[in-house]
């Protein structure tokens, strides 16, 4: 008989591990993937191909090359994650070598910098989108109608609801049917709200996710929102269709709730959702940008790590007011 | 159905053994009698090289308050009294018996008959604690504090209610079940004498509804005693832990350490326990014996035992189909809470539930990936504490940050470490806090 | 003209209330700081290295006015600028200057893998802490190294590497500050923050195990079974005492002579940077060891 082992209790695991976590997202996002498909056809393939090859590349060549650490690590999902999730947050028909700038910045910058996995701060297919938002404004802001299954770079475009509103068309705005469905314009995943909900359901059977963070945050913009519609219906939308329209949807369920940059309890977490609602409706209504969404989540990013400071879960027998005492 | 609120976990449960019937072990050549079976002062040896001595001779007596005396559960002639390892992994001292026959002491009733409490009135609560304290009584659970401190309430702490705690939330162990089962009588008596001890009126006998047969019939041989009540509760590690089971059927949450069950008016007892009691009280039995669950995947015949304190736990395996080939890791204890042992030549003590052969595969873990941070621990954790943090802080030896988030708390039930996704040794770490914290802590009152 | 003169007025109020500001806070906020601590402070070498044990010149510099005026400066020792600077420091906080033998770090455990076999892996976080919670750990021996590098990653100054053929610690003399983390890190306290000696000369007992003879005997080839063999051959100087089992040289009173060395019947006594003996020698030692030597030698008559 060959060596024993000794180690510390417990000498069993639950058999959870990062990969399950990251594909079960990933698994989540196929219906979203698939309505991408059915309403952007060709655009939609090649920038969902290319970012996440991209993001998988570039991450598995700073492994390997600047970190010199192991590099078989790679194929754990976070990266495929990372490279789904900044698909979806792109426009169908941007070219692929701007798709490729925001992935090396997305895994470069946003998460490889920091040390890779489980240490950066701000969620980094945001930072990739952020990043290209910021410096290619005209391609990333040019959304094509869908409907085109064979175009890509030449595509028709149109506005998206979102920049109705901004524009003050309210009376253009589709009807909420078609949001929920999503033949409406916009970035490749943020389209079908129907497809993003039922992905979300999925992570919350699979006890990926906990509700906390997507709930406070539709909650938060529905109220908001609903209060500033009851206030002036002239300017500023339903909040069913302040639901439904942009990145809300996938920021709240896929983005917001990313583990790394979210807050460990779950009363950080509904501080951290509503706040997030809160930045979304300011933006929206009186920022330049027509969506907030990604700024409001990696502002809250940023506060993060505060939020785990002051919120820290009930001690088991702590009594109510047990704090002022001390 | 009724559970603790807080965190928990939920592992396979494995119980194997749930339908083999208590087996009676072989005698030992040698049992080896350590004299820290308990958690206190050790046992203090009144015997010599050379003593004969009997079934229930008593060895050692207790080193202090907190401790416990040591019975001889053989008969036969000291050998001597000698360092050997056991099953903390360090070499401890102990009183070695080589065993010649099985002469009792006369005074040990061996009959089955039960008796129970209305045939000795003339038992108060003083006598009771007495004979239990004679008896080298100890928590069975495992945790092995002596049983008479629990039962004598510091002042300023009134008992309301017992609660024996049949939870076995442990995977794979099945000894109180199976003891439940078949001594479901003798048990109710043990908890009658326990709420006479402490003068309460009211008990509660927890289980966890994975034992349906345990629960029916407790309850029906509880229908004569009007004031125990069978709790079934809802699956969830770490309900047998003392502060969840009190959560789970009184409602009341234990405050931070120091604060015990019975600041909250609970007192907490294993069933193992309690049988024990019965023994000792009624059939003038000290603590010589005990149910152990001898299990695992690559068992040829996994069982429960009941066998001699002092037995090699290597006669115990050979007893159940010898150990396997493939043996990686030898756990006294269940997977959650057992510790791992350094060889089969360590013998049984009070606290023994169970002895649990992994194979290899079982045995190794998984290799770390980094934090994701995605507060699954958190989730898990039974006392609302930080284990992601509490980790990292005692990696890095910033022990009064660890002190400030409570890491005292700390019940190292494991559910942290069971549920990381990362597959960290969280509990590892936090253990490491723990325990340099608690010596800070004693150094700090100590100059006080 | 106008614009001229509003903007100097301006940023004049500017810069007045900016002053008052500052000027009330430097006051408020000012720290009082003993005006010896940066007397002593100009005396050291400035280099900031830590060797001292504190965080950098200032901080040593802190603890030495401390130490004075707790009475004594004695195991204060700047290591770059030696007996001289600090017989400066001592001058200037009026103390006497402590003469500081210089000292070393010891790994007190010879139990490589050869002579001290694993009985059983240890499977968790890889600190010595850690696997000390489980017992005896991976040898068998409750006493000697757990090979997990505790010390390692306690030592700011590089000064120890784990061997892994050997699975136990080396000490970099020419790095080792004899700062004492290593040794508060190992839970078991085998490292023993010595005497260098002369030229770095001494003899230590590499053993830990308190363990009686026959125990001890049983789990490492190279542990200290306490025959008290070596006490005997050092009647004359007593610089050997036997302790639990244990026996320990008394850097002090050592006067080299290695003949413990050749007595021991375990090869436990060690000596560390002598020259090497001629081929006559008749003392088998591990290669390792062998090699350490001449490799420290140097170093240290450098050193010195």
């Amino acid at each position: 008989m060959s060596k024993l082992i000794i180690s510390l209790s417990p000498h069993v695991h639950g058999g959870d591990s990062v990969s399950r976590n990251m594909y079960g997202v990933c698994i989540a996002l196929v219906p979203a993937l698939l309505a991408s498909l059915w309403f952007f056809g060709l655009g939609a393939a090649i920038v969902l191909v290319t970012s996440v090859v991209a993001c998988v590349f570039f991450e598995w060549a700073i492994t390997k090359f600047l970190l010199k650490r192991d590099a078989s690590t790679v194929l754990d999902g976070s990266a495929i994650l990372t490279g789904l999730l900044l698909g979806f947050n792109l426009p169908s028909n941007l070219p692929v070598w701007i798709i490729i700038i925001g992935a090396l910045v997305a895994i470069g910058i946003g998460k490889m910098t920091f040390g890779g996995l489980g240490q950066n701060p701000f969620n980094p297919a945001l930072v990739g989108r952020v990043f290209l938002l910021i410096s290619f404004p005209v391609q990333m802001t040019s959304w094509p109608v869908p409907g085109n299954l064979t175009s890509y770079l030449d595509a028709t475009t149109a506005a998206t609801p979102l920049s109705l509103v901004a524009q003050g068309r309210l009376d253009e705005l589709p009807s909420a049917t078609s949001l929920l469905l999503g033949s409406t314009g916009g970035s490749l995943g943020e389209v079908s709200a129907i497809c993003l909900l039922i992905g979300c359901a999925f992570l919350l059977w699979r006890r990926i996710i906990t509700w906390h963070i997507p709930v406070s945050i539709l909650a938060t913009v529905f109220v908001l929102s609903g209060l500033l519609y009851l206030a002036n219906p002239l300017t500023y939308v339903n909040p069913v269709t302040a639901l439904l329209t942009g990145g809300l949807m996938l920021g709240a369920c896929f983005m917001a709730t990313d583990y790394v940059t979210s807050p460990m309890t779950h009363g950080g977490q509904v501080i951290y959702g509503i706040c997030i609602g809160l930045l979304t409706v300011v933006i929206r209504c009186w920022g330049a940008y027509p969506e907030g969404m990604s700024f409001a989540i990696l502002i809250m990013n940023a506060f993060t790590p505060l939020i785990n400071t002051y919120c820290k879960p009930k001690r088991f027998g702590e009594k109510p007011g047990k704090e002022a005492k001390k | 159905m009724k559970t603790f609120r807080k965190g928990g976990v939920h592992p396979a449960e494995n119980k194997l053994t749930a339908g083999s019937p208590i087996r009676q072990a072989a005698l030992p050549k040698q049992a080896v009698f350590s004299l820290f079976q308990h958690i206190g002062a050790p046992a203090v040896p009144v015997v010599k090289k050379g003593d004969v001595v009997k079934v229930g001779t008593l060895l050692a007596e207790a080193g202090g308050f907190v401790s416990a005396p040591v019975h001889s559960s053989v008969s036969g002639k000291v050998n001597k009294i000698d360092a050997v390892i056991d099953a903390s992994g360090t070499r401890r001292q102990a009183i070695i018996v080589d065993v010649e026959g099985d002469e009792w002491e006369p005074a040990i009733d061996r009959t089955d008959n039960l008796v129970t409490l209305d045939r000795h009135p003339e038992l108060d609560a003083k006598a009771i604690v007495e004979k239990i304290k004679n008896a080298g009584i100890v928590g069975m659970g495992g945790a092995t504090f002596p049983c008479h401190v629990k039962l004598s309430p510091p002042p300023g702490c009134k008992a309301e209610c017992v609660i024996i705690n049949a939870v076995e939330c442990e995977p794979y162990l099945t000894a109180d079940h199976r003891l439940l089962l078949e001594h479901p009588d003798e048990v109710l008596v043990g908890v009658s004498l326990i709420m006479k001890a402490v003068g309460v009126s009211h008990g509660y006998i927890g289980i966890e509804n994975n034992k349906p047969d345990a629960i029916a019939l407790m309850k029906e041989r509880a229908a004569t005693y009007k004031d125990i009540e069978v709790v079934p509760l809802k699956v969830k590690y770490p309900q047998g832990g003392e502060k969840q089971l009190v959560a789970a059927i009184t409602g009341r949450e234990v405050p931070a350490p120091p604060a015990i069950p019975i600041n909250v008016g609970a007192v907490v007892q294993n069933v193992g326990t309690a049988f024990a009691i019965y023994q000792a009280v009624m059939k003038n039995r000290p603590l010589i014996d005990r149910i152990i669950t001898v299990t695992g995947k690559s068992v040829s015949q996994p069982g429960n035992l009941q066998a001699r304190l002092g037995t090699p736990f290597s006669q115990l395996i050979d007893e159940c189909g010898g150990l396997p080939e493939d043996t990686g890791k030898i756990i006294g204890g269940g997977p959650m809470m057992g510790k791992a042992l350094l060889t089969l030549d360590v013998p049984m003590t009070k606290g023994s539930s169970g002895l649990l052969i992994m194979n290899k595969a079982e045995a190794k873990r998984t290799a770390p990936q980094p934090c994701i941070r995605c507060a699954k621990c958190v989730s898990a954790c039974p006392m609302g504490l930080e284990p992601y943090l509490l980790a990292t802080l005692s990696a890095h030896a910033q022990w009064e940050d660890v002190e400030r988030l409570d890491v005292t708390s700390c019940i190292e039930c494991g559910s942290c470490q069971f549920t990381c996704p990362s597959h960290r040794p969280l509990l590892d770490n936090v253990r490491l806090g723990k325990t340099t914290v608690m010596g800070i802590i004693r150094a700090r009152n100590q100059k006080k | 003209m106008n614009v001229i003169l509003i903007a100097v007025i301006v940023l004049a109020v500017i810069g007045l209330v900016a002053a008052a500001v500052l000027f009330l806070v430097s006051k408020k906020f000012a720290v009082h700081e003993d005006p010896r601590i940066g007397q002593v402070a100009s005396y050291l070498p400035q280099a900031n290295c830590g060797g001292c044990g504190y965080p950098g010149c200032s901080g040593f510099a802190t603890a030495c006015v401390k130490a004075a005026d707790a009475g004594s400066l004695e195991g204060y020792l700047c290591p770059v600028g030696g007996q001289d600077v600090m017989g400066k420091v001592a001058e200037a906080l009026g103390m006497a200057p402590v003469a500081t033998a210089p000292r070393v770090a010891v790994v007190r455990c010879n139990g490589t893998c050869e002579n001290r076999p694993r009985q059983v892996e240890f499977d968790g976080q890889q600190s010595c802490r850690v696997q000390q919670m489980t017992g005896m750990g991976e040898t068998g021996c409750p006493w000697g190294c757990l090979g997990c590098g505790d010390c390692v990653r306690a030592c700011q100054f590089g000064a120890l590497k784990m061997n892994t053929e050997t699975g136990l610690p080396e000490v970099d003399e020419t790095l080792c500050t004899a700062c004492g983390a290593c040794s508060k890190a190992c839970p078991r306290g085998i490292i023993e923050i010595r005497l260098a000696g002369p030229k770095g000369r001494r003899m230590v007992v590499l053993c830990n195990n308190k363990d009686k003879g026959a125990v001890a005997n049983k789990v490492c080839k190279v542990s200290c079974i306490g025959c008290g063999k070596c006490v005997k051959v050092c009647d004359k100087f007593e610089a050997i005492t036997l302790n639990a089992n244990l026996a320990y040289i008394d850097a002090e009173k050592c006067k080299m002579c290695r003949k413990c060395e050749d007595e021991c019947p375990r090869h436990v006594i060690h000596a560390f940077n002598f020259p090497p003996r001629g081929a006559a020698s008749q003392n088998p030692k591990p290669a390792v060891t062998v090699k350490k030597e001449e490799a420290t030698v140097e170093k240290v008559s450098r050193k010195e």
